[in-house]
């Protein structure tokens, strides 16, 4: 039971890091869209519980908030969208299984051996912040301070990215009515009003 | 207790199955930019691993501006997508050849 308390931290990073791998294959693997996108929503969030767990609880919950929250939802909105046939997609995927799976692994073992997993084990800790310590008011005076030109060009890049995705999707159909605000603004009377004059016709003679 | 090597290790593993997407999923959009977003989840992690271990606090701010990179790349990405699939009515990558020489 002891063991189990003393390592309850590392229990659960293995839990949520093992959650967010499985999960992370089947994004790569499942045949409909739709379940991949909710199965990144499952690898994000887990990922964002080792981030917690790491004690960078600001990143943790603005992952949740951001990625969860908003660019799920948008990859979400996009493929039910589309109308996608998979199947057609999904040809070559055999094909291409053995090659993936090779070059992954050896990718894999490459790296691990070049980080030196077993050396760097033996790293401790930097020294656990008290309990009054803010995570968050810590990266706000970092980012505030020593990183604000960086935070106010990607405020700019974000900006950047919304006039441009508006302005791809954005489309003008033929053969649609608009109301055009600055024509009607500008109209003049003389353009809507004629006046024509014409001669009196005098008195009518009633016929018999 | 959590060493450094456990964060490394989880952020190459995600890096290695995102590789592996974009091999295995050649033909559609979709799973790449998803392939992608999971890369930039890898390094992310390994930011943050850095951050914790090294005890400052800097790795956590440029996770901040990775992820706010991530988010208009990938608004932009899903926008093209969205205009390329009204033009060609698929997003079937193998199509897309229209610059081949």
């Amino acid at each position: 039971m002891d063991l189990i308390v003393d390592n309850l931290e590392l229990i659960a990073f293995y839990a949520f890091a093992g959650l967010c791998l499985a999960s992370a294959l089947a994004v790569i693997s499942v045949r409909n869209s739709v379940h991949a996108a909710l199965f990144l929503v499952l690898t994000f969030f887990s990922a964002a519980c080792t981030w917690l767990l790491a004690r960078a609880e600001f990143l943790g919950i603005a992952l949740v908030l951001v990625y969860v929250g908003a660019v799920m939802v948008l990859f979400l909105f996009v493929v039910m969208m589309l109308d996608v046939r998979t199947e057609k997609l999904r040809e070559g995927f055999i094909r291409y299984l053995p090659v993936g799976i090779v070059v992954a692994v050896l990718m894999l073992m490459q790296m691990v051996v070049l980080i030196g997993v077993r050396r760097m084990s033996g790293i401790g800790l930097a020294d656990i912040p008290g309990k009054d310590f803010s995570n968050t008011e810590a990266v706000g005076m970092k980012l505030f301070t020593d990183h604000v030109f960086g935070f106010e060009i990607a405020a700019v890049i974000l900006t950047v990215a919304i006039i441009a995705a508006i302005a791809l999707t954005l489309r003008r159909r033929a053969g649609t009515k608009h109301q055009d605000i600055g024509e009607q603004v500008r109209v003049k009377a003389s353009d809507r009003v004629r006046i024509v004059k014409m001669p009196s016709e005098g008195k009518p003679e009633v016929r018999q | 207790m959590i060493s450094l090597a456990h964060y490394l290790v989880l952020g190459t593993a995600l890096f290695c199955i995102s590789v592996a997407g974009i091999f295995i999923n050649r033909k559609n959009v979709i799973v790449l930019l998803m392939a992608i977003e999971l890369m930039l989840l890898a390094v992310n992690v390994n930011f943050i691993g850095f951050s914790r271990f090294l005890g400052a606090i800097d790795g956590q701010v440029f996770v901040f501006f990775i992820l706010t990179v991530a988010a208009a790349e990938s608004a932009i990405g899903l926008a093209i997508l969205v205009v390329l699939f009204r033009n060609r009515s698929t997003i079937n990558v193998a199509e897309l050849d229209d610059m081949k020489g």
